[in-house]
């Protein structure tokens, strides 16, 4: 599973710029589902056909990251944000463009306290030293990805854009295990959803499935003087009741449960107040499509440095081969 | 049932958004009484069906959700209190000293407490408190909390409905029971009338949390003609006098960008013809009620907004007069009845 | 005119014409919700150029033009609205309580003229004199709540007997062109999309080209999702105003665009991020012809593109913008070669649009066929 993790996160693949992603995503599963395309939104589709219910797992490929807005006379980048990218956690971290450059986000020192950090007052330096240096470079309207090499160390897995390349893994792995069932499965690795949940939107309305779950990451309230939450690392996967952009179909919610007690397999549930995600387009489109999730707990979200447990993941993709055999 | 006691019974239905599940069958039992068919879809939006009388009967959707604000619970600590978050615009502020129950394993009478004056700083009265830092009692310990009640459970809060002076109700879910019972009584009013159009009368759910079952059921029935009814901000001393209505000064028919032109002035052309009490309420936005959705919902569809003033919104006491739930029952029923009779001028499509 | 490709016009010479409809564009009042005059003027100016045309339940202007055999779909978006105030109420002073359709800054609105209604009943827009004001007020910001339209009514009754709850209000302000070849004009946003929209319907493409003149797009792109809806596109290209803030003191980064660097294309806004295969066809294009262009450089506001491109099974999207400064006021100036180039590279565009969807614009985004079975991927 670190493996299938590793390449995923190695990945480059802001939203919009998933290209990579699907990539390494299609050569993982080609051979393993009966049809794999892509679409206007760049959504990645594999189906692995059948004549049950049609049901559709998703999980964004898509992590966040910054994109160059103007490029200064003295060779220095400055960047709008793309998705929940956090200012101050943006200070002093390294990023990286799809053509492998390095920058560092550095702010303008000048300001009066680091309450007024915001992302207007921030750079990028790629170490180029005129206008003309760093076009050779770099566009305007390219866009960088933090940097944060995933590490496997005492079970848990700490890397950057485990949001939601994680997801991505355990359907892959999914896809993978081919597993028995009557049902039609569409496994869709969705663009954008960091930025509005917009891949998934499209994907499922030509999709039309019966159901769908969105596999996803969650947040942990396992730290020091964190904000209340209930879900612990290494505690398992977090069954979604509700965050801010859906709240679980009631009788999916009950099945997932049913389905991880019958296989023994540890689970908690998900009740948050921030954070949407792709379920939350896919049950309002069309006449309205059951919906619910299966997200991995995790720490540190957004930053380049998240941290989730293998234990946890290996225990998502248990409860949802479990589940997709309804 | 008279309206008073039809505004009691739906009141005590509890649907918390998410969960309407457990009231669905309720809903439709009191719509079965006056629509030909009634079925609830997988979102338990009930969806409640009159027949046209006419040739050529047109698609009219009426819809009144029936979710209501509430709570959710988040955790249970080691001492048997719940921890929770809100489901639905709910002001902390409103909390303190607050009955509720809990839908745990079986409904649970519950207490949000309040640290008593006398423990309270001086410097710290003025805090509000905030929702993270709340518990609800349920007067078990840990152990037996957890096993009756689980994380994702929902709390809804407890107020019996008060008959006040004036016709007027007060209690919880007036938002938006109060637009359902104005949807029944509308159906009442059908059955007296002849009318050419299918009536689909739609109790709906999850409107608190994104205006859910009005995407549904937009899509599903497509109709030629939508109506929205909901709540507004009833007059309370320091609320902009554009923003909110006096009680029992009638319906709030709604004007503005995304409503339709000729069927709001059209509407407000009847009130006046049949004596029906109504305000004009000026919509610069997109409203935030269900109509927000079908206005632009497939290839858009015509669009009227109709309210009902409550005060205290969003609070245990929410206050509506009966006589702006007849006023809207009755203005709904004899547009959908007589539209076509009157003199609708204006533009092709506004 | 086209001609294999390449705008014949020389450069330096414009149909002047074009911006004499322009003006007489901004001129008309279409508030979100009522843009009843701007779609009718719009409309005697397109019948003839399109196939056909219709207006649909929302009040979308949606014209028509087959194409020459290429089975693909073309949109073609630019919203008729423009932002203004909607009456909100009567006080008993005849004075007229209003609230903003769109995004208004307060400041902007103190001081100025408006129009309200069928009628077009003048009002103004007063403030409470700074003699009046005690020492706090003149210290602070203009209070929306202290700004009222005055007709001249005396009271209540003679108010009521004009205009009525429920009226849109738009600014009144006759165009001006001046300085070196700029124009100022109440709604150049979106105005000038709705020119540019109105010249390209004079050609026809081998695709189908379907020119949407949308509603409601300052309120939330309402008219765009039901337009997208109805005629599920392939692409679609969004004609627009966008912002401008290049005054001295305003760091680069934060301008957005400037006036006269030419047409602006979004890469990301708030609602959306063109499709990139598209993106870099429209600058290739503008780069053969030699028109200038620039990218609009805030992450900021959103576009019908945002609702078209998530419609349906999704479209592919791009805009091309002309930069407006001081957009969302009366007195917004455009620079009138910008939006002449905005014209040559649609033009253009659409001119080799076709040979892209031979290309890339045919299969998904990463070059897949639809409905490929499993195989060697080919990107």
């Amino acid at each position: 599973m670190f493996d299938t993790i590793s390449m995923l996160v190695n990945a480059f693949g802001p939203s919009g710029r998933e290209n990579r992603v699907a990539e390494v995503v299609t050569q993982m599963i080609k051979d393993k589902v009966d049809e794999i395309s892509s679409d206007a939104m760049g959504n990645l589709i594999a189906v692995k056909k059948g004549s049950g219910k049609k049901i559709m797992l998703a999980a964004h490929m898509d992590e966040i990251g910054l994109i160059i807005t103007t490029i200064d006379d003295k060779g220095f980048l400055r960047f709008g944000t793309v998705g929940g990218v956090l200012p101050l956690i943006s200070l002093g971290q390294r990023v990286v463009f799809e053509n492998g450059l390095t920058g560092v986000v550095w702010y303008e020192e000048s300001i009066e306290s680091m309450k007024d950090a915001k992302i207007d007052k921030m750079y990028i330096d790629i170490g180029a030293k005129t206008r003309e240096q760093a076009r050779e470079l770099v566009e305007i309207g390219d866009m960088a990805v933090f940097e944060g090499r995933p590490v496997e160390q005492n079970g848990l897995i700490i890397s950057k854009a485990l949001d939601d390349r994680v997801g991505c893994a355990i359907l892959a792995e999914l896809a993978r295990r081919c597993p028995a069932t009557d049902n039609e499965i569409y496994y869709v690795f969705t663009t954008q959803e960091e930025v509005g949940l917009r891949g998934a939107r499209t994907a499922a309305y030509a999709i039309r499935p019966d159901l769908a779950i969105a596999i996803d990451v969650t947040r942990t309230g396992d730290t020091p003087k964190s904000k209340p939450g209930a879900v612990s690392l290494g505690e398992g996967p977090a069954i979604k009741v509700k965050d801010n952009s859906v709240i679980a179909h009631p009788r999916i919610r009950e099945r997932l449960v049913d389905c991880a007690r019958e296989n023994g397999i540890p689970f908690q549930f998900e009740v948050v107040d921030k954070g949407g995600t792709d379920a939350g387009s896919i049950h309002i489109t069309a006449g309205g499509i059951p919906s619910g999730g299966v997200s991995i707990p995790t720490r540190f979200i957004h930053s380049a440095s998240e941290i989730v447990d293998i234990k946890d993941v290996e225990n998502a993709a248990r409860l949802l081969e479990a589940f997709i055999k309804f | 049932m008279e309206c008073r006691d039809l505004l009691k019974k739906l009141c005590s239905i509890n649907a918390v958004i998410g969960r309407e599940d457990a009231a669905a069958q309720a809903i439709s039992g009191i719509l079965s009484d006056y629509c030909d068919e009634v079925r609830v879809d997988a979102f338990y939006n009930v969806i409640g069906l009159r027949k046209g009388q006419g040739e050529n009967p047109r698609n009219v959707l009426v819809s009144a959700h029936y979710d209501q604000i509430g709570l959710i619970v988040t955790g249970i600590d080691e001492n048997g209190f719940l921890r929770f978050t809100n489901m639905g615009g709910v002001d902390p502020k409103t909390l303190a000293a607050m009955e509720v129950t809990v839908h745990g394993r079986r409904d649970l009478h519950g207490v949000i407490g309040s640290k008593p004056p006398h423990l309270i700083p001086p410097e710290d009265s003025d805090k509000p408190v905030k929702l993270e830092d709340m518990l609800i009692d349920i007067g078990y310990g840990a152990e037996q909390a957890r096993e009756l009640v689980s994380v994702g459970d929902v709390v809804s809060f407890r107020f019996p409905v008060l008959e006040l002076k004036n016709n007027r109700m007060a209690g919880r879910s007036m938002d938006n029971r109060s637009s359902v019972a104005a949807l029944v009584e509308m159906l009442k009013e059908l059955e007296r009338i002849r009318h050419r159009d299918n009536v689909y009368a739609v109790a709906t759910v999850q409107e608190e949390s994104g205006l859910v079952g009005a995407f549904m059921t937009s899509w599903n029935l497509k109709p030629d003609l939508a109506i929205a009814i909901d709540v507004c901000h009833g007059d309370m001393p320091d609320a902009p006098s554009d923003e909110s209505f006096p009680l029992g000064k009638g319906v709030a028919i709604a004007v503005g960008p995304i409503l339709s032109r000729k069927h709001a002035r059209a509407c407000i052309k009847l009130a006046r013809q049949e004596k029906i009490p109504y305000q004009i309420d000026a919509e610069e936005k997109d409203t935030g009620t269900e109509a927000a959705v079908y206005s632009s919902a497939l290839e858009g569809i015509p669009t009227l907004l109709l309210s009902i003033p409550a005060k205290y919104m969003h609070t245990a006491v929410e206050m509506v007069s009966l006589d702006d739930i007849g006023a809207a029952a009755r203005l709904a029923a004899r547009y959908i009845a007589f539209r076509d009779e009157l003199d609708q001028e204006g533009d092709s499509n506004d | 005119m086209i001609e294999h490709g390449v705008l014949s016009t020389a450069s330096g010479e414009y149909p002047e014409s074009l911006i004499d409809t322009l003006k007489k564009l901004t001129m008309l009042d279409g508030v979100s919700g009522d843009e009843k005059p701007v779609r009718d003027f719009i409309i005697e100016l397109i019948k003839d150029r399109a196939d056909s045309w219709h207006v649909d339940n929302i009040g979308n202007l949606i014209a028509f033009r087959k194409g020459t055999g290429l089975g693909k779909k073309v949109m073609l978006a630019a919203h008729m609205d423009e932002v203004g105030l909607l009456i909100t109420g009567i006080n008993d002073n005849g004075l007229l309580k209003f609230k903003a359709v769109g995004g208004i800054e307060t400041r902007v609105l103190v001081g100025k003229r408006v129009r309200i209604g069928k009628d077009r009943v003048p009002g103004v827009i007063g403030y409470k004199p700074i003699h009046l004001q005690d020492d706090s007020e003149r210290k602070s910001t203009v209070k929306k709540s202290g700004l009222t339209i005055d007709i001249g009514a005396k009271d209540r009754e003679q108010a009521e007997a004009s205009v009525s709850v429920g009226d849109t209000a738009a600014f009144d302000y006759d165009p001006v062109e001046f300085g070196d070849q700029k124009l100022m004009a109440k709604a150049l946003d979106n105005r000038v999309g709705c020119a540019l929209l109105a010249e390209l319907l004079k050609d026809r493409y081998p695709f189908d080209v379907y020119g949407c003149f949308t509603v409601q797009e300052e309120i939330g792109l309402k008219g765009a999702k039901a337009a997208s809806y109805a005629v599920e596109p392939d692409a679609a290209i969004i004609l627009e105003g966008t912002t401008c803030y290049d005054l001295t003191g305003t760091d680069e980064h934060m301008m957005s665009t400037r006036l006269g660097d030419g047409p602006a294309l979004t890469v990301m806004d708030r609602s959306v991020i063109s499709d990139r295969g598209l993106f870099r066809f429209i600058t290739h294009t503008a780069e053969r012809l030699g028109i200038p262009w620039q990218v609009k450089r805030t992450i900021s506001g959103g576009t019908d593109a945002g609702r078209i491109q998530v419609s349906g099974r999704g479209v592919k999207v791009c805009t091309i913008s002309v930069p407006c400064r001081y957009i969302h006021t009366p007195v917004s100036i455009m620079d009138k070669r910008d939006f002449f180039n905005v014209l040559k590279l649609a033009e253009g565009t659409l001119a080799g649009l076709a040979g892209w969807f031979s290309e890339d614009g045919n299969a998904g985004a990463y070059g897949f066929d639809q409905n490929q079975s499993g195989g060697e991927s080919d990107v």
